[in-house]
């Protein structure tokens, strides 16, 4: 709180400072300020600006900082701390996710597909109130075979045909009606043959004219089985999830570009755990901003407190050649130019022998290098090259 | 002595010329030793190779052994062999070069073009050029003709590990190394360069082996066993078995052998030369030691953990260095460590004499080696060791020390030293001490240090080093000393501060209720250091004047407290029934501080403990100096260890005994879920458990079940701590974060609920059932796992089997994690080690590529932020205007 006719003097001396500090903090600061439980005085805000300018430069970062390692230790040494147990609920009881250590292994080893790809889909205005229209969007994005909607199946060798009952139930579940399984059936490739209506409306009899050995008819129905009937490749299952005001689709398994191009989608907010496809579809900077969150997420289900910029400092690294390398052998410490560097990681013999046969120069300028030949390192103070000889008398 | 830098290795392959030029001898004869014993002249422990026996001189160099470096010898093999560490490279280059002209089989004006491009990129865009050469490897393998020559190309074959085939019309034909080192000659330096490789230091042919060096004997020393029998190094075995074979093919062919013994023994030299440079080959036998085995050879002594990489480059033994068992010690300041004086008496520190402490120094010389504090050696001004040892008249020599002399002191109090404890995950698990010489076998540390080391006292061992220089030893007393490292930059906030009892001495020393007489004031107050002008001020205003003098807890702690801090939060006993959110508060649980009195609240984890970020603890060490923090540990928290000794707190039976209403309670809470559990079986069995959808029917039962015993513990968790008395020792502890969780005391109180395994409930052991105890298909909560009883009532034979089998499973996975995370650490270390902050703000590796512009977007460093902020106003608002609040 403040007297009125001190607004105006907040805001000038606001302004005076508005190029040393983000302006994140100027508003933070009016805000706190003006919102404080007891009355501020100028003088006050004069010592509270002060104040605020000393933290913030005594808060800076040094040069010749170990940011890297200092990044390293503060994600691997919570990694001891964090439970090995794979699966946890995510949001919704029918889906499990790889959590822990093992998800965070998996993000700084940059697989291309995670162990359990999964999607949170948000919908359009249109869609996200109601349960039918979100249910309807999911149908659309789930992957959905013939197998998925069929009771069971049987071979007429008599009129060489495949017998297909399907399930009412499933049907209704998946959404599919029979002309999609027929539509479907129909654009296969399985030389001539023509579906019937069997007993009932859900039994169908698929006949070949030309197939003369029953082994054809089995393959015949492998391939029918497999058709798929609607969906996206890769989406398992969607589930349709009330989160808060809206209706959200989580889905098994992941495939972007495909759900970016179904209606009723609001491509502004899909998300999906699978880097590798963001890296490809969204392109890098949305990639190296994923491996941060992702990071950040796994750290945070466990309870474990890491300070933002360490993890963003992997993902940069991880991104920094524009493609998403690995943290290890096949990537970030694979690229290094140094010989040795490589030869004290992993692989020894191997970057020893093709070193020799390039005629590569080890010139000692990274970390670890210059420990294996006992030379000070270049960071911290071993950064400083000014030196005095001071005078001997 | 100038210091000389290394500024680079070059690496290379060794042409014959080069073996032959800086060998000493030939190597020719397979025998070692003659019947005396002395090494044979021109075998492979040739006394020429360097010296092995202390008190020689090298025939070669002169020198004694330690200096003579040792000399490189070589065997002239009769028949080239092939490198085997090179078969990749001669395979490529077979296939990319003409078999007749050994051009790259490539038109002139594409070689023209390539070679530009290379040389263009290669100095800048080293992955670019790279994948160039890749590129022309391919081109030039998929010829089938040679452009220059015109001659017909054959495919050729590589028949692991070292068998090269050309598959001609006639059939496949083997190429020998003589006709492969025949090829290799023929490609011209230019091919040679835009195939990646370096015509100057590494030709083609070089890869095929004519002579072969000998290691000196100094980097494959022989070892007497007792008994007096020699014992050869793996390498010497080797050397021995490829001379001997070389013998034998040179006989052969003199001899005018047929073709194929000559050819079987080429064979066999091939082999023994490739298992000599790499002994884990796949596809070939491993080379045996008599005693079956595997020899360890040059691959081998190079790779993995205990190689020579990462064993002895990457990480060395060290002298000046102590390890033995730590205990605790809460007397001592918390940046000092408590030194065994047997421990002192061997680790030493050199200091060099000036008129300032020649008299101290001499001193320690007169006291010598056996006596605390002493010192071990002198270094005379012309660089000679004396080992004081040996010294007859120590006092006479104490008086020829001279300014310019090193004396090699022990260590004595305030030295400071690297102390760490494995593993060392963080930069936090080494950090500088103050040395305090203490009678014992034991380090000793500070309590308050034991979370960043992650130490505790169950016969954990701590390693100390001493640095040796004064650049090192200023380095470690700036930056490395402990209250210069109580934030850390995982996420900016304390890792040093109070744990256990400490919590409860300051929860119980704060708490409402308590007051304390002058005499315990000054008990309390004894070991403390606080100015006095405070201190009186504060004692002239006791709480209660009549009919005693009394203080209140708060005003005790008031007086550790700087006079302008201000603070207002609540405590972690601020939870549940308990909670609260503005100083408006009955239970105390919301912290007010005002100009440095403690007006309302207790002290408890969340105001002082460690790992507790945005506490008082943090604010105090943040805005008032390092300096104050260390302060604050040696001070107030040796205060709540003195009022915790005279309450007392320990813990009885009785404080886990709950009343028989609570167990009444408790009792029929178990009966419902019992029934509740029963009858969702009963509905599964009949089918008409409704599911889950993805999930199976069986899997949904479980989910249901693993809900319902949840809530039957939570709720009798519940009754059970609800019954205790507030003040109750475990529950006090549970309450202010000292130790012990409310899950504790449920599982000590009321029951330990369901064990798992894999998350889900105990189901294997016996077909159908986890004992025999039960009947088959027994799915009742006791039968797959639940636990019914608590640790005060104890288990029944059966329970503590289900607590066991989850117990296992909780070491089994400690034991898994330990590695795993272990190895990703080392990677993302590997990975991150070049980068540094410039002085511009950026962040880049020691290569000079930019990683980030300015570091984490705010140039913030998280250890000295706020908790991760870059700058947290509302703390500093508080700090001005809180007492106004």
């Amino acid at each position: 709180m403040i007297l009125d006719t001190d607004k105006e003097y907040l805001e000038k001396k606001l302004e005076e400072i508005s190029s040393i500090l983000p302006e994140g903090i100027i508003n933070k600061l009016k805000n706190s300020i003006s919102n404080y439980p007891a009355q501020i005085s100028k003088e006050e805000i004069d010592k509270i600006i002060e104040l605020t300018l000393r933290d913030y430069s005594s808060s800076l970062i040094h040069p010749g900082e170990a940011a890297g390692v200092v990044a390293a230790q503060s994600i691997g040494e919570p990694g001891t701390q964090m439970t090995l147990r794979t699966f946890h609920y995510a949001g919704v009881r029918e889906l499990n996710v790889t959590l822990g250590l093992p998800r965070l292994i998996e993000i700084v080893d940059a697989r291309k597909i995670p162990s359990t790809p999964m999607m949170t889909i948000y919908l359009t205005d249109e869609f996200k109130s109601d349960k039918e229209k979100a249910l309807s969007v999911a149908r659309k994005i789930e992957y959905t075979r013939v197998e998925s909607v069929v009771d069971s199946t049987s071979i007429d060798i008599n009129s060489m045909a495949v017998v297909i009952h399907l399930d009412p139930k499933m049907l209704q579940d998946k959404g599919v009606e029979v002309e999609d399984v027929t539509k479907a059936i129909k654009k296969l490739k399985l030389g001539e043959f023509e579906i019937q209506q069997g007993e009932d409306e859900f039994t169908l009899n698929i006949i070949f004219q030309n197939m003369d050995s029953v082994t054809g008819l089995f393959k015949a129905r492998e391939k029918i089985l497999s058709t798929k009937i609607k969906g996206l490749k890769g989406i398992r299952r969607a589930i349709v999830k009330k989160n808060g005001e809206e209706y959200v689709i989580i889905t098994d398994g992941s495939n972007l570009d495909g759900v970016l191009g179904i209606k009723g989608v609001d491509v502004s907010r899909v998300e999906t755990n699978n880097l590798h496809e963001v890296e490809v579809t969204l392109g890098l900077e949305a990639g190296r901003e994923l491996i941060a969150k992702e990071i950040k997420k796994v750290l945070d289900e466990q309870g474990l407190d890491v300070d933002a910029r360490h993890i963003e400092l992997v993902s940069d690294i991880m991104t920094r050649t524009g493609d998403i390398r690995q943290i290890g052998r096949h990537g970030v410490t694979g690229e290094k130019t140094s010989v040795f560097a490589r030869a004290a990681f992993e692989v020894t013999v191997k970057h020893l022998l093709d070193a020799a046969a390039r005629g590569d120069v080890e010139e000692f300028k990274g970390v670890v290098e210059n420990i294996i030949i006992g030379q000070p390192i270049k960071l911290g103070t071993g950064m400083v090259e000014l030196s005095m000889k001071p005078a001997t008398r | 002595m100038d210091e000389k830098i290394i500024k680079g290795v070059k690496f290379g392959v060794l042409s014959p010329e080069e073996i032959r030029k800086m060998s000493v001898t030939a190597i020719i004869t397979s025998d070692v030793y003659d019947e005396d014993g002395t090494p044979i002249e021109g075998s492979v422990m040739d006394p020429r190779l360097g010296v092995i026996e202390p008190g020689q001189r090298c025939p070669t160099c002169g020198n004694v052994m330690g200096s003579c470096p040792g000399h490189f010898g070589h065997i002239e093999l009769v028949r080239p062999v092939i490198h085997i560490g090179f078969v990749k490279q001669i395979y490529d280059l077979l296939r990319a070069t003409c078999r007749r002209c050994g051009r790259l089989k490539l038109t002139d004006d594409e070689i023209d073009r390539y070679v530009r491009i290379y040389s263009a990129i290669k100095g800048r865009w080293p992955s670019a050029a790279k994948r160039l050469i890749e590129y022309v490897k391919k081109m030039s393998i998929k010829a089938q003709e040679c452009p220059h020559c015109g001659e017909k190309q054959f495919k050729i074959k590589l028949e692991k590990p070292y068998n090269f085939y050309e598959e001609r019309k006639e059939g496949l034909v083997r190429l020998t190394p003589t006709d492969i080192r025949d090829r290799l000659e023929k490609i011209p330096d230019s091919d040679v360069e835009l195939l990646g490789y370096d015509p100057k230091n590494s030709r083609p042919e070089w890869a095929i082996l004519t002579a072969l060096p000998v290691p000196p004997i100094t980097i494959r020393p022989s070892i007497m066993i007792e008994s007096g029998i020699r014992a050869e190094d793996d390498l010497t075995h080797k050397l021995v078995d490829i001379v001997r074979i070389n013998e034998r093919l040179k006989e052969s062919i003199d001899a005018g052998a047929p073709q194929l013994i000559v050819e079987d023994l080429w064979d066999l030299l091939q082999y023994h030369v490739a298992t000599y440079f790499d002994n884990e080959i796949p596809g070939l036998p491993t080379s045996k030691h008599r005693s079956g085995r595997p020899l360890r050879t040059l691959a081998q002594r190079l790779k993995g953990k205990e190689g020579r990489f990462r064993g002895n480059l990457s990480g060395k033994r060290v002298d000046f260095s102590a390890r033995t068992v730590i205990s605790p010690d809460p007397n001592i300041s918390i940046d000092e460590v408590g030194v065994p004086e047997d421990v002192a008496k061997v680790l030493t520190v050199p200091e060099r004499v000036t008129k300032w402490n020649i008299e101290r120094l001499r001193e320690y010389v007169i006291n010598g080696p056996e006596k605390w504090p002493g010192a071990n050696y002198v270094i005379k001004a012309d660089g000679k060791r004396i080992d004081l040892r040996y010294v007859k008249d120590r006092k006479e020599f104490a008086s020829t020390l001279t300014p310019g002399f090193v004396v090699e002191r022990h260590l004595i109090d305030q030295d400071v030293v690297i102390f760490n404890r494995q593993p060392s995950l963080h930069r936090i698990s080494m950090m500088a001490h103050r040395v305090k010489v203490l009678p014992g076998r034991t380090f000793r540390l500070n309590l308050l240090v034991c979370p960043p080391y992650n130490a505790d006292f169950d016969g954990d061992e701590m390693n100390l080093h001493i640095p040796q220089t004064e650049e090192a030893i200023a380095e470690a007393k700036q930056l490395m000393i402990v209250h210069r490292n109580m934030l850390t930059p995982r996420y900016g906030g304390p890792i040093i501060g109070s744990a256990q009892d400490y919590i409860s001495g300051a929860y119980l020393l704060t708490v409402k209720t308590t007051l304390v007489t002058e005499q315990e004031l000054q008990t309390m107050l004894g070991v403390s250091d606080i100015p006095e002008e405070s201190l009186a001020k504060v004692l002239e205003e006791p709480a209660i004047l009549a009919p005693k003098r009394l203080y209140t807890g708060k005003q005790v702690v008031s007086l550790f407290l700087p006079s302008d801090f201000n603070f207002h939060g609540q405590a972690n006993i601020s939870s549940g029934a308990r909670a609260c959110k503005d100083e408006d508060c009955p239970h105390d649980s919301y912290i007010v501080i005002k100009n440095g009195k403690l007006l309302e609240g207790v002290f408890d984890k969340k105001a002082l403990g460690n790992q507790q970020p945005e506490s008082i603890l943090h604010w105090l060490i943040r805005e008032y100096s390092e300096d104050y923090g260390l302060w604050l540990m040696d001070n107030i928290f040796k205060a709540f260890i003195r009022y915790i000794e005279m309450h007392g707190l320990t813990m009885t039976l009785n404080d886990v005994t709950i009343s028989s209403e609570a167990s009444a309670k408790i009792a029929e809470r178990v009966e419902q879920a019992r029934s509740q559990v029963s009858e969702l079986i009963e509905r599964f069995n009949k089918g008409e458990l409704e599911q889950i959808p993805g999930r199976t029917l069986e899997e949904s039962l479980e989910n249901y079940i693993l809900d319902t015993l949840d809530k039957l513990r939570n709720d009798s968790g519940e009754i059970a701590t609800s019954s205790l008395d507030p003040f109750n020792n475990v529950y006090v502890m549970a309450r202010t974060g000292a130790r012990g969780s409310v899950l504790n005391i449920t599982q000590m109180a009321a029951m330990l609920g369901q064990q798992s395994v894999r998350g889900e409930r105990i189901s294997r052991g016996y077909y159908e059932r986890t004992l025999p105890h039960f009947k088959r298909g027994d799915i009742s909560a006791e039968a797959r796992g639940f636990i019914y009883s608590s640790f005060r009532s104890g288990l029944n034979p059966i329970e503590t089997f289900f607590h066991a089998a989850a117990g296992r499973e909780g070491l089994v996975d400690t034991a898994v994690r330990t590695s795993q995370s272990g190895y990703m650490q080392r990677r993302l270390i590997n990975a991150l080690s070049d980068l540094r902050i410039e002085y511009d703000g950026t962040v880049r590796t020691l290569y000079g590529e930019v990683i980030q512009t300015f570091y984490g977007g705010d140039g913030v460093n998280p250890m000295l932020s706020a908790h991760g902020k870059t700058v947290d106003v509302d703390r500093i608002v508080e700090r001005i205007v809180g007492s106004k609040r």
